[in-house]
């Protein structure tokens, strides 16, 4: 066994002759971030199990929101202690970077994550059960829909305050997510957030079966995925004979140091190198959501409760990024003529493919989700750009991406009628004229999407297509623009309905929410405004991040 | 420091748009009464400007600003006036207190309900329509006159697209109630009008922005540093720090010449204008066609002819040729029309490709009187205009066949109109005529042919012109408009000095003519750098011996 001496990992240490197995370095106070919001989650599962349940609501929620700001706060620690930039390094036995990009990343999915359990916990919308506030997601989520239990539950008053644990789980896994810095830490960390998400998608409160078939197909792909990502990893192993990024990169660049005796017939192989990372990359774009790995979606999008869109339109898809960034610029960086061709094509149709499919949509969610698209085709052109502008251009738009999705997935939830949220966009005729307020918001969001200027859309589009230019992919810029132009059509298409088109008498009310909801409503519209008209200090911040360590 | 008063110009109309969203729904004419008092308090900086401004001062820019914005986009917050943008800026903050005094009472909740369905939205006291109209053409404003001052790409860029969200807003949420449908139909057409006019602006925005990358980069790879400053571009360019390449600057080129060509219109990226005009109230047309277009054609001046001047005397002979479509078909199309909004619109095109012949002719002759162009054509299209809106409101049609014998009923309103008409047609000691007269001969001095198929254009326009007063004004007095009210005092006001202003820029277009005359020179400097001007262009000048330069004073004396 002491010949795989070579592979060093926080995983193989394990596997070392047992006796000498010595305890792994950890520095605990480099993955606080991490560590805080695993150990709320676990909390959490506590508070279910031991608190009455009248409290529990009120418990979760403050356990929550302390941990993310305290998580986010180790950040911020950890970035002016300069692990960000001179300190880069990486942690937890090279299983962990801690580095520029990653605390950016994490900042940014846990002040999005914040945000996104305000609009988890908001219980003013639907109507009380039984003189019982209620949240969107299912009173008994094992209850069979429709089912006597069901109704027992709702009878109850019943809430499923299991929600916060959950998604707890789901952020501590995206945190890990793109600082992960070897092959396994990276699929752990993928199925930590993902397990999580099948569930939350399966939660709705109503129209439960779309839910529960939404998270079944967001299961069953997202499995397949993970099988692909797997799969690619045990041929990046065979290849490599090691999982670290580094390790990798290093054999890719200069050729196997030593050839290990069990893998002597597969190392240095380059069809595995190949296929392996051609897997690997097809797992990470399926998370992003790029075609054509996008089927799961709309679908996802539509069924999952509308504050958990959000939360995996915005967070997942920094996660997801950033893994992908790591990926591509810290192990791949030797292979960039063969991957380079191959991730042009798939932003050409990713862009084009949200755009075009987007305008024929009639709900707004599926057409939120098909815009989803559309903007991962964007930043995969940043993605390409192999250059420090293209990791800060991704880093930029990711925070002011999310931020927009995050504030729009929010707006989706007070259109409400007596079937819960009105989401077929023939409802939304005439919304300016009952609830101007709401409707001028919502239009904020899509100039965003639509990457008018004076909005972080534009900022962000800008910056990708600059550090893509700068690259040499002039014509994918053309490309960028030219979906941006139809992208453009179908969000004004949606402004044009609320502003321009009579209110029908039937027509959704605008329900009011409690200050969570308004308050991640606009805390979307300010970061909005203020990453189009003063982006300099937040790009800054991304340009500083932008070195990975390796 | 000194004053940022360029920042103030633009700033102001922004602060007073904000200012009239926010007065309460119960206080329309508040409302009003603020948005005038904002627009007249911008047109006030606007003469300061004109009077601060020294025609034929060192340097291309003056009053300039430049502060750090986007560093990290190269991009800095840098504003600087020619001769060209003060009297553009002096157009159109004379013209946004006409428009808010037009459209007085367009946006009035009262009349819009009762004309659509009155229920829900005059039920909603947060619907305020009103405070809504003003405060969007404030902000319009606003976005135009920093377009006109930006000297940095990126800034100019940022506003000549986001100004097309206010437009947008405008066209779509009001209508002139005098559509034959009725107003579900008018409803259904405007949102169509206002969608085609934001796509296709967007369209030519965006690809415009591929350009503007395109730049960049090409500075980045070549300065060091990437710019987007007009002036620092010129000069790396001229010291030959900055080499495009023939095909990279002709693709940049064609992208910026496309976002201005659909904005100017050129044929055939017209086909929004008539529409948008169409179905827009009058005073909305009058921002479009008189305020907002003139970015485009100003851009062209600014930005195509200075960034790529190789480009652009490549790309001349078609653009002279596409000019001179847009001339004649604009004009034939306007003979046809049955609608006069519309008729005004395709007027509007034909005058466009006088302005973009005499861009690109590429003589001073030709550009002076293209920027005379620019200010005549709008205020002669706001008279014009705004008196047919004020024809339209009393009798609830645009068509023209529901006219006949007005000027017995309402002979100022049957006068001002003609008034109006007789300036669109370049009718000599109207203002338009010394700047059509200018472009005319500075065509004509270096391409004989093109200059006489404009001339065309000339007879076209004083046909539709004059049949449309015919058919409207004269004849028998039909029965219903036997009632109708000659002009307010409101209207009066806002007709009769924009009639005084052409007849006095007829006379004596000097003052303009001082202060363009420079701006033109610097600017044709640039684009002849290369090549100077050619021998050819003597040869051609029937008579000789007349060069470019000494020229436009001798032909503005012909002109009066």
């Amino acid at each position: 066994m002491s010949s795989v001496a070579s592979v060093h990992s926080l995983w193989t240490v394990a596997a070392e002759v047992p006796g000498r197995i010595p305890a792994p370095h950890i520095e605990y106070a480099q993955l606080s971030p991490t560590l805080i919001v695993f150990g709320a989650a676990v909390l959490g599962i506590l508070v279910e199990a031991l608190l009455p349940r009248r409290s529990r609501y009120y418990a979760q929620l403050a356990l929550s929101v302390v941990a993310l700001a305290a998580a986010f706060a180790a950040v911020i620690g950890l970035a002016a202690a300069g692990f960000g930039s001179s300190k880069a390094h990486i942690a937890a036995m090279g299983a962990i970077a801690v580095d520029g990009p990653a605390l950016f990343l994490q900042g940014t999915i846990l002040l999005v994550s914040l945000v996104a359990v305000f609009t988890f916990a908001e219980r003013r919308l639907d109507p009380a059960a039984h003189h019982k506030p209620v949240d969107s997601f299912a009173a008994q989520a094992a209850a069979v829909p429709g089912g006597a239990a069901e109704q027992a539950a709702v009878k109850a008053g019943f809430t499923t305050t299991e929600v916060f644990p959950i998604v707890l789980f789901a952020i501590g896994g995206m945190l890990v997510f793109p600082a992960a810095n070897d092959l396994l830490t990276l699929f752990i960390a993928l199925e930590v957030f993902s397990l999580p998400l099948y569930i939350l998608c399966a939660l709705a409160r109503r129209q439960r079966l779309l839910s529960q078939e939404a998270a079944v197909k967001y299961f069953l792909l997202g499995a397949f995925s993970s099988a692909f990502l797997l799969f690619g990893i045990a041929l990046l192993y065979g290849y490599a004979g090691t999982v670290t990024y580094a390790g990798i990169a290093e054999v890719i660049s200069d050729g196997a140091k030593q050839i290990d005796p069990a893998l002597a017939g597969t190392m240095g192989n380059d069809a595995l190198l190949l296929i392996g990372s051609a897997l690997v990359l097809m797992g990470l774009l399926f998370k992003v959501g790029a075609v054509p790995f996008h089927m799961w979606t709309p679908d996802v999008y539509q069924g999952a409760p509308t504050p958990v869109t959000g939360f995996m339109a915005a967070a997942t898809k920094v996660a997801a990024f950033g893994a992908l960034l790591r990926l591509l610029y810290v192990v791949l960086p030797g292979m960039r003529w063969d991957w380079r061709p191959v991730m042009w094509g798939v932003a050409i149709v990713t862009m084009l493919g949200g755009a075009i499919v987007a305008i024929t949509q009639t709900d707004i969610k599926r057409l939120l989700a098909y815009s989803s698209i559309a903007h991962a085709g964007f930043i995969l052109a940043g993605v390409i750009a192999t250059s420090e502008d293209g990791i800060s251009s991704v880093l930029f738009y990711l925070g002011a991406y999310s931020f927009v999705t995050l504030g729009a997935f929010a707006v989706v939830t007070l259109v409400r009628d007596a079937g819960g949220e009105a989401t077929h966009l023939s409802k939304w005729a005439g919304l300016g004229r009952r609830s101007p307020l709401v409707a001028a918001v919502f239009a904020v969001f899509l100039l965003a999407f639509a990457g008018i200027p004076l909005t972080s859309g534009f900022a962000g589009k800008f910056a990708v297509f600059k550090a893509a230019a700068q690259s040499g992919a002039g014509w994918l810029v053309v490309v960028g623009v030219i979906s941006s132009a139809i992208a453009a059509f179908f969000y004004i298409r949606v402004i044009v309905l609320m502003f321009f088109s009579e209110p029908k008498p039937d027509g959704p009310t605008v329900a009011v929410p409690s200050p969570l909801t308004i308050t991640a409503i606009a805390v979307g519209v300010a970061v909005t405004l203020v990453l189009g008209l003063a982006p300099q200090y937040f790009l800054d911040l991304a340009g500083q991040a932008g070195v990975f360590v390796r | 420091m000194s004053f940022p008063l360029l920042t103030a110009t633009a700033a102001l109309p922004a602060i007073g748009a904000v200012a009239t969203a926010a007065v309460p729904a119960a206080k329309r004419s508040a409302a009003k009464w603020l948005a005038l008092a904002f627009s007249l308090a911008t047109f006030a900086l606007a003469l300061v400007i004109a009077f601060r401004f020294v025609p034929g001062a060192k340097g291309p820019y003056q009053l300039t600003e430049s502060h750090a914005w986007i560093r990290d986009f190269g991009v800095r917050y840098d504003l600087g006036v020619d001769g060209i943008a003060v009297a553009l800026i002096a157009l159109t903050t004379l013209l946004i207190p006409f428009v808010i005094l037009a459209g007085w009472h367009d946006a009035d909740p009262l009349e819009d309900t009762a004309a659509s369905d009155g229920g829900s939205a005059a039920g909603n006291p947060r619907w305020r329509p009103t405070q809504g109209f003003f405060a969007l053409i404030l902000a319009v404003e606003a976005m135009v006159v920093l377009s006109f001052e930006a000297t940095d790409v990126f800034l100019f860029y940022i506003f000549f697209e986001a100004m097309l969200i206010p437009m947008y807003f405008l066209i779509g949420g009001f209508g002139d109630g005098a559509h034959a449908g009725g107003e579900d139909q008018a409803a259904t057409q405007r949102s169509y009008a206002a969608v085609k006019f934001l796509l296709y602006n967007l369209a030519g925005g965006l690809i415009m922005l591929a350009a503007v990358i395109g730049l960049y980069a090409a500075t980045a790879d070549q300065l060091g540093t990437g710019t987007f400053s007009l002036q620092q571009i010129v000069e790396a360019r001229a010291a030959g720090k900055l080499d495009l390449g023939t095909g990279t600057e002709r693709l940049l080129f064609l992208g910026f010449f496309f976002a201005f060509a659909v904005k100017a219109p050129l044929w055939p990226l017209h086909t929004w204008l008539p529409n948008a005009m169409g179905e827009a109230t009058a005073p909305v047309a009058v921002l479009i066609t008189a305020v907002v277009d003139k970015v485009g054609t100003f851009a062209m001046l600014r930005f195509c002819l200075q960034l790529f001047p190789g480009a652009s005397r490549w790309a001349t002979p078609v653009i002279l040729v596409l000019a001179l479509i847009s001339i004649v078909y604009g004009a034939l199309l306007a003979v046809g029309q049955r609608d006069i909004k519309r008729l005004i619109a395709y007027a509007s095109i034909s005058h466009f490709g006088f302005i973009i012949l005499g861009i690109f002719a590429m003589t001073t002759q030709g550009q002076g009187g293209a920027t005379l162009y620019m200010v005549n054509h709008g205020i002669s299209t706001a008279a014009l205009m705004l008196a047919a809106g004020f024809l339209i409101s009393r009798r609830g049609s645009r068509l023209i066949a529901d006219y006949g014998g007005v000027q017995k009923v309402a002979p100022v309103l049957a006068g001002t109109f003609l008034v109006g008409g007789l300036a669109t047609l370049s009718l000599p000691g109207m203002a338009p005529f010394v700047s059509e007269f200018l472009v005319l001969v500075g065509t004509f001095s270096r391409y004989p042919v093109i200059g006489i198929i404009a001339t065309l254009g000339i007879v076209l326009a004083a046909l539709y012109v004059l049949v449309l007063y015919q058919r409207t004004m004269t004849g028998p007095v039909r029965e219903e408009v036997r009632t109708m009210p000659d002009l307010r005092i409101r209207e009066l006001v806002v007709v009769a000095p924009l009639i005084a202003l052409l007849l006095f820029l007829g006379v004596y277009p000097k003052p303009l003519t001082d202060i363009v005359n420079p701006a033109v020179h610097h600017t044709l400097s640039v684009v002849d750098k290369k090549d100077p001007k050619p021998a050819v262009q003597v040869n051609a000048v029937p008579g000789g011996g007349r060069h470019g330069h000494a020229a436009p004073d001798q032909d503005v004396e012909a002109a009066k």
